[in-house]
């Protein structure tokens, strides 16, 4: 389903569909589960939205789609290739057919931004200077930071470094673009001006997207398709319209930002009462 | 293996020396690689070293003179204040200009290195670069490591030339050695010998020290205190690195 505003996903027919396919994924960390038999898939073309409560793993399945940490059992499959079986070599080349944008932007702090954005092309490519030049400028005029070329990332506000981030993310023409919590601690000038980009990314350029947050109301107005995670497992999945009709608990909590319901707001603890009566007279 | 024998401080200490020996081979590997981007190199010389220079001379300096008064006081003993020259200058070549400048640069430039990896890590640079298929071991630690053992060697030359120059201002000028005995039975008596083992000392000084920069700095937890504690790790271990295979590479030269 599309909402009035959402982008009609772009219509690919030779490709394989599936770009990103997670099948029945289990991962710990030190012993502790964070997914218990996940499943997902991302299709090309389109605005994946993952949501979920902080600490559900969002950015952990991020990791394992681009090959960063591998499962403990199922397979991650991207543009059909499983990611457990790939040489080092063989994953930098399913790398360099996606772009990532990081939560904090992750720029390089000891080059400018003109240097960040040229990194990838500089590092892949023997593209003459006055191209790199041309190359790297048409994406900074895409993000609307050409005049800021020649500052340093330290310069940045938050909302301009991650746009910075993601014309270096995109310098290289990527497949798949991935962002890892886009709208955190932006101002609503900046979230608005990101969540125009994520869209523009998607419908001129045909990118395929997937985007973590757990801002609700964005992610609804650009995502194709939605998953919610919680408790290790995708425990709904659909049109950001088809979450907001669920009748699942666990759904409707996260949905409608309440504190009551399946996901607990307190932290596991010993009795309230037992525990301040417990302390000792000085 | 029981789980008393996996988490004994021997194993612990042969699991990181596995870890290091590892990174080492890996990071060996990506200097060649690395070589085709000198400017990278030339920037960590020049942070390395060059911004390392003034502690260096500094201490060159201080060193050279206490080494003066010291030597005069003792050569006087045997009538023979006219080897100062010779003594100080064995004593810096061999000895004090590569270790004083080795350890100096574990706590300028080691330490530096180390934070400043560790923070690039924690600030989720490294994974940028692994998420744009560029190695950061070739982009990031190579040049660094690099960096540090080309800059010992120059440091440690200079740290010996300036406590030269503070030797012979406090023993001539000060304790009245004759000029001519000072530098002519230092030019007679130091062999090329001399000099290859302050400078192959250096060299390896430079080696270790980087190396255990780049691996702390590396492998850093990505917290504030994770590389705090890091950057103290590779101020101890250079340390007592560079003092263990001071011995041995004496022990070598003998």
């Amino acid at each position: 389903m599309t909402g009035p505003d959402k982008p009609a996903p772009p219509s690919v027919t030779s490709a394989p569909e599936v770009l990103i396919d997670v099948r029945d994924v289990h991962y710990a960390i030190d012993g502790r589960a964070i997914f218990d038999g996940i499943n997902l898939n991302v299709r090309r073309g389109r605005i994946t939205g993952i949501m979920g409560p902080s600490g559900t793993g969002k950015t952990t399945l991020l990791r394992l789609m681009t090959a960063q940490a591998l499962p403990d059992s199922g397979k991650v499959f991207a543009w059909g290739q499983d990611l457990a079986t790939l040489t080092s070599k063989q994953v930098y080349a399913v790398r360099k057919r996606m772009g990532m944008l990081f939560q904090n932007g992750a720029l390089l702090t000891d080059i400018d931004v003109f240097e960040n954005v040229a990194f990838p092309v500089r590092e892949h490519t023997d593209l003459p200077e006055a191209l790199v030049r041309t190359l790297v400028l048409t994406k900074l005029q895409a993000v609307g930071l050409r005049g800021a070329a020649q500052l340093m990332p330290a310069e940045l506000s938050g909302g301009m470094a991650r746009r910075v981030a993601l014309a270096r993310a995109i310098v290289m023409d990527p497949e798949l673009l991935i962002y890892d919590e886009p709208f955190v601690g932006l101002d609503p000038i900046s979230r608005g001006m990101i969540v125009r980009l994520i869209r523009q990314m998607n419908q001129a350029l045909g990118i395929t997207s997937i985007v973590v947050s757990h801002d609700v109301l964005e992610l609804a107005s650009i995502a194709h398709d939605s998953y919610l995670l919680s408790g290790g497992k995708v425990v709904a999945a659909g049109t950001p319209q088809e979450l907001n009709e669920s009748s699942l608990d666990v759904v409707r909590q996260f949905m409608e930002g309440s504190a009551e319901g399946p996901v607990p707001f307190h932290y596991p603890a010993p009795d309230y009462e037992t525990e301040l009566l417990a302390v000792e007279d000085p | 293996m029981s789980a008393a024998l996996a988490d004994s401080p021997w194993t612990r200490s042969l699991r990181k020396l596995g870890a290091v020996a590892v990174f080492m081979v890996r990071l060996l590997a990506q200097c060649g690689p690395a070589l085709a981007r000198p400017r990278l190199i030339v920037n960590q010389i020049y942070n390395a070293g060059s911004r390392s220079l003034v502690i260096i001379m500094l201490s060159g300096l201080f060193v050279g003179m206490v080494l003066a008064l010291q030597g005069f006081e003792l050569l006087q003993r045997f009538g023979s204040e006219e080897a100062l020259g010779t003594a100080a200058a064995l004593a810096l070549l061999k000895e004090l200009g590569p270790v004083i400048t080795a350890l100096l640069f574990a706590g300028r430039a080691g330490t530096s290195l180390t934070s400043e990896i560790g923070l690039m890590g924690a600030t989720d640079q490294l994974t940028a670069m692994e998420m744009m298929a560029v190695d950061p071991l070739r982009y990031v630690a190579a040049p660094r490591f690099l960096g540090g053992v080309i800059a010992m060697p120059l440091l440690a030359a200079v740290f010996s030339v300036i406590g030269l120059f503070g030797a012979q201002l406090i023993g001539v000028h000060l304790m009245g050695v004759d000029r001519g005995s000072f530098w002519s039975q230092m030019q007679s008596a130091i062999d090329l010998k001399d000099v290859v083992e302050g400078v192959t000392k250096s060299v390896v000084f430079g080696f270790a020290c980087s190396l255990v920069a780049v691996y702390e700095g590396y492998y850093s937890e990505p917290t504030a205190a994770g590389v705090g504690l890091a950057t103290t790790r590779t101020v101890v271990a250079s340390s007592v690195l560079i003092l263990l295979l001071d011995y041995v590479l004496t022990a070598g030269f003998l």
